[in-house]
């Protein structure tokens, strides 16, 4: 008999341990989101870095210590396996002050402690030889060459689409409102969708993993959220071509800039705490956004005229009691595992906690894992218009003439792309279509025009697909549909 | 890869481009036109208001009506088209060899031309490049993108609007919202005067839909769709006023907060740019820093009447022509039009004065009872009232331009 597992959030924690669990025979896993499609949590707004592991201090944060360099060396061979938009160019933490050399110094040690490969402290000709537009007034580095950047939630779908191929099962728009646990082991999980028998439950609830965690009765940690912002620039607007950090102060890693795997200048985040209860609060404000261009324009001066913006963001840290990662089987409940508090450098650890909570099941939850024979570690990404050349372009379209329409302007997105996006939607359960599945699948609306032109036209592809009328298509999921209904329903005086 | 061969390929199917197809094509030249939507006709199938083609036609016709005529003589005269067409790249190899790559249902192709015209439109400018920050949920639509929604589609936006920026396009949604049962709650103006023509600044009377003038919105609030707007009143030098905020409940926002000419294809190639007008630098025929490349339309400068835009494209058409029979435009030398006082961009910007020519310009601010003068060549032109929101056409001969020695400049004087 399989052991039936539930995952409580799809975000790059949940997806990833799937993707692991998803290699046995003995397991039956079901990956549970109550969103409309997966990585709409925390890992959708962050800074997208696979950090080096010489930021987290072993002795005080032990968890995040050893995974985040195991999860940099996992995502290396991660990115090839699932075909993950990435860059792999290395960061450098800019020394402005003399003082700052003594911080460079132990993090260097630090990432020697933990294990991290190829540091060293760079002087001020070779930092101007890598990074010619970096403060004048910089002094040195460290530099960092396995730091990389990926696209976040491409990497969450590319994850969840692996896992569903291998045979788990999603459970969209599926909300977790209580855990059922009798004679101190978990049964399932009560959900607006009725209840999912489980033996084991895996909490990977992003900033709500506090109050799934007291649905089970354990309540030794709190979740706060810490919010971060962000401005992302026009193309065409030079950026660094490694990833930037200030010396860090011992609150924070500071302010980056950066050249996003799309080509556009990034800053951010800053970091600003908010009260327990604000944990939907991604709102952007004017004093986070002054804060970061200040920051950033302290080692990146020429920043670009404000209107060149594209985009603001805000995303949520899930900051947990004691700082360190929360990832054990709970000796109270049988079969309950806390994924919890994946704060910064959760992305990046990631793969690493999917292994993590492996050796959990084994080693404390006693189940001996039996490997697939056929497991398919491969997934492939769908069509990008804009990597194709001509002759590409006119043999795809010979199969489908979608393939040689534009949709998006900026970013070059085909029809046919956002079918293949619609096809994937499809494949892991997407029931609500909504124009950011669409978005985060191709890049479509997402450039200098943000969607002005081509989001009516998507729109009208999702209703197509998912024959719905155009004006019950979403946003992002349930309560943000794009109309109220067809352009007389006010004058019928049919709207509520 | 699939090859062919024009005299001039025309970019975008708009009015401009339309009319600059048709005329190329009645000049005898082989034509092929370009266009990425489903139709041609650019935004004019989806403005259904009236108020299109007053000087063109001398009548007052809706805008499916005034590209409908155009599209019919595209396809009276029998002119090559493709819709869902996307121009992807322009190459330049010498003066009259020039490739335009574009890609389209029917494959992708490259085209051999002598001459281009780029008539590819504007964008809208949105939220976040006017600072406003918040929530990003659903409710948040630019002008067009709305009008495209409820004109072309059938959809219904939302039913309690706040519309951000009084210019025409604004103002002209202002009406459309209100006629099809929505509130429209306010509009919202940065400027202390509004942005649009008079005509267009009536509809707020007829509706009864209060203007704010001096205010900007800089915050959105909403779970998962809008929910609020708060709106600040500015000082002369457009700095917020602590103190003055307040919030307006809304479902829908409607961004109308200008238009950018897109010409990254151009300044891929180098074209120069006028930082004024953000589209590129001409002379009298429309021909850019880089020759035989002509522009006109909204890609030139944003234009309020598309009669304008049609008289652009036949002018940018003629050029083509021109430079086609002469491989390059024949002029001995060029008269620069400078901005004098009170002019914010001036178009075209080089003048050969062989040829009369229409000066498109703007003003910085409003003025009553003033002069538009031209001191190099003694032209002097009184007009009541001069507004950034009306687009001056000056007709200046040729004559009068071959008095100038290098320059003439343009002025708003009292
Ligand atoms: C500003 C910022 C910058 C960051 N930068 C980096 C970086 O550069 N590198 C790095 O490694 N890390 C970074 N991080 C950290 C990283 O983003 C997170 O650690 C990671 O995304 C957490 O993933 P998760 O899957 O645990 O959470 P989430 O992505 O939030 O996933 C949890 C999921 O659970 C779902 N859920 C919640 N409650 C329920 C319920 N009751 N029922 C069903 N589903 C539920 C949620 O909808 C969500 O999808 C950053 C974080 C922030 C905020
Ligand atoms: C809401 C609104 C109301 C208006 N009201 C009036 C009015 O009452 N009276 C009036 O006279 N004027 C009005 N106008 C102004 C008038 O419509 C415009 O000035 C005119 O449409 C501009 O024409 P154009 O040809 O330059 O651009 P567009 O009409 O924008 O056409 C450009 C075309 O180029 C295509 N294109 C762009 N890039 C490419 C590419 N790379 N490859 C292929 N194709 C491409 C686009 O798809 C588009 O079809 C209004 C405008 C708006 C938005």
């Amino acid at each position: 008999m399989k052991t039936k597992v539930a995952i409580i959030g799809a975000g790059i924690v949940g997806a990833s341990i799937a993707r692991v669990l998803s290699k046995y025979e003995n397991l039956e896993v079901h990956l549970i989101e109550k969103e409309a499609d997966v990585g709409w949590g925390v890992s959708k707004a962050n800074t997208a870095l696979i950090h080096g592991g010489y930021d987290d201090d072993p002795d005080k944060y032990p968890m995040r210590a050893k995974l985040c360099i195991r999860g940099n060396r996992l995502w290396h061979q991660w990115v090839k396996e699932l075909e993950i938009p990435h860059i792999w160019n290395g960061a450098l933490i800019v020394a402005l002050k003399d003082e700052d050399f003594d911080e460079l110094e132990r993090l260097l040690e630090r990432g020697q402690r933990n294990g991290v490969p190829e540091m060293r402290i760079i002087d001020r000709e070779e930092l101007f030889h890598l990074e010619p537009n970096v403060n004048p007034n910089a002094l040195g580095a460290l530099w960092v060459p396995i730091v990389g950047q990926i696209g976040p939630i491409p990497a969450v779908i590319a994850i969840v689409e692996n896992a569903v191929a291998n045979g788990v099962k999603v459970h969209l728009e599926t909300e977790v409102r209580g855990i059922k646990v009798e004679n101190g082991e978990v049964k399932g999980i009560e959900t607006n969708n009725g209840f999912i028998e489980a033996d084991i439950v895996i909490n990977a609830a992003g900033l709500y993993a506090d109050e799934i965690s007291k649905m089970a009765g354990i309540d030794y940690f709190e979740i706060h959220p810490r919010k971060g912002e962000y401005w992302i620039f026009d193309e065409g607007i030079p950026g660094p071509n490694h990833v930037l950090f200030p010396t860090p102060t011992p609150i924070s890693k500071g302010v980056v800039v950066t050249t996003e795997i799309s080509g556009h200048l990034m800053i951010g985040p800053n970091a600003q705490d908010l009260p327990k209860d604000y944990k939907d609060d991604t709102s952007t404000t004017r004093e986070g956004l002054e804060e970061v261009w200040r920051k950033a324009q302290e080692i990146w001066p020429n920043l670009p005229p404000r209107w060149k913006v594209i985009r603001t963001f805000a995303g949520l840290r899930p900051e947990p009691t004691g700082g360190d990662f929360i990832i054990k089987a709970e000796e109270e409940v049988q079969g309950f595992i806390n994924v919890a508090g994946i704060r910064s450098p959760g992305l990046t650890s990631a793969p690493a906690i999917g292994y993590e909570v492996r050796d959990i099941i084994e080693r404390d939850l006693g189940i001996k894992l039996k490997e697939k024979e056929k497991w398919n570690p491969y997934r492939k990404e769908i069509t990008h218009f804009f990597m194709l050349q001509p002759t590409q372009i006119n043999e795809l379209v010979k199969k489908n003439p979608a393939y040689g329409r534009i949709v998006c302007r900026c970013n070059k997105v085909s029809e046919g792309d956002v079918l293949e996006a619609i096809e994937r939607m499809k494949f892991i359960g997407v029931k609500t279509p909504s124009v950011d599945s669409v978005k985060f699948r191709t890049k479509a609306t997402s450039g200098t025009c943000q969607g002005s032109f081509c989001k009516v036209v998507i729109i009208n592809l999702l209703a197509r697909e998912y024959g719905i009328p155009p004006w019950k298509v979403t946003l992002k999921g349930k309560g943000s549909e794009i109309g109220i209904g067809d352009v007389k329903v006010l004058l019928r005086g049919e709207a509520q | 890869m699939n090859t062919l061969q024009y005299d001039v390929v025309v970019i975008g199917g708009g009015p401009a481009g339309l009319a600059a197809a048709v005329k190329a094509k009645e000049y005898g030249l082989n034509v092929l036109l370009l266009d990425e939507n489903e139709y041609l006709g650019g935004i004019l199938p989806q403005c259904i208001h009236p108020g299109f083609g007053i000087h063109y036609f001398r009548e007052e016709l809706t805008g499916p009506e005034f590209s409908h005529r155009f599209v019919q003589r595209v396809k009276d005269l029998k002119i090559d088209y493709f819709v869902k067409a996307r121009v992807l790249e322009i190459k330049n190899y010498s003066d009259l060899e020039k490739i335009v790559a574009f890609t389209s249902p029917e494959g992708a192709f490259e085209v051999w031309a002598k001459a281009i015209i780029y008539a590819t439109g504007a964008r809208e400018r949105h939220a976040f490049e006017i600072g406003i920050v918040g929530d990003r949920v659903a409710g948040i639509y630019t002008a067009g993108e709305a009008q495209t929604l409820m004109d072309i589609y059938g959809v219904m936006p939302g039913k309690e609007v706040v519309i951000v920026g009084s210019g025409d396009v604004g103002l002209i949604m202002a009406r459309r919202f209100a006629l099809e049962g929505a509130k429209v709650k306010a509009v919202i103006e940065l400027m202390p005067y509004p942005g649009g023509l008079a005509r267009n600044v009536m509809i707020l009377r007829d509706f009864n839909i209060p203007l704010y003038l001096s205010h900007k919105v800089v915050e959105v609030r909403g779970k998962k769709r809008v929910e609020k707007v708060k709106v600040v009143k500015v000082d002369e030098n457009l700095r917020e006023i602590p103190g003055t905020e307040f919030w307006i409940e809304c479902d829908t926002i409607i961004i109308s907060a200008g238009l950018i000419p897109q010409v990254k294809l151009l300044t891929d190639i180098g074209v120069e740019i006028d930082p004024a007008t953000g589209g590129p630098v001409v002379n009298d025929l429309l021909e850019t820093t880089v020759p035989g490349i002509f522009v006109a339309g909204n890609s030139l400068l944003i234009n309020d009447l598309v009669d304008y835009v049609a008289e652009q494209g036949e002018l940018a058409a003629y050029g083509a022509k021109l430079f086609i029979e002469n491989g390059g435009i024949p002029a001995e030398k060029w008269i620069k039009l400078e901005k004098g006082n009170n002019i914010r961009l001036a178009v075209p910007h080089y003048l050969s004065g062989k040829r009369d020519v229409y000066i498109y310009a703007r003003v910085r601010k409003p003025m009553e009872n003033v002069v538009l003068n031209f001191p190099e060549i003694d032209r002097k032109i009184r007009l009541p009232v001069v507004r950034p929101a009306e687009m001056l056409r000056i007709r200046l001969r040729k004559e009068e331009i071959a008095k100038a020695r290098d320059k003439i400049t343009m002025e708003v004087v009292q």
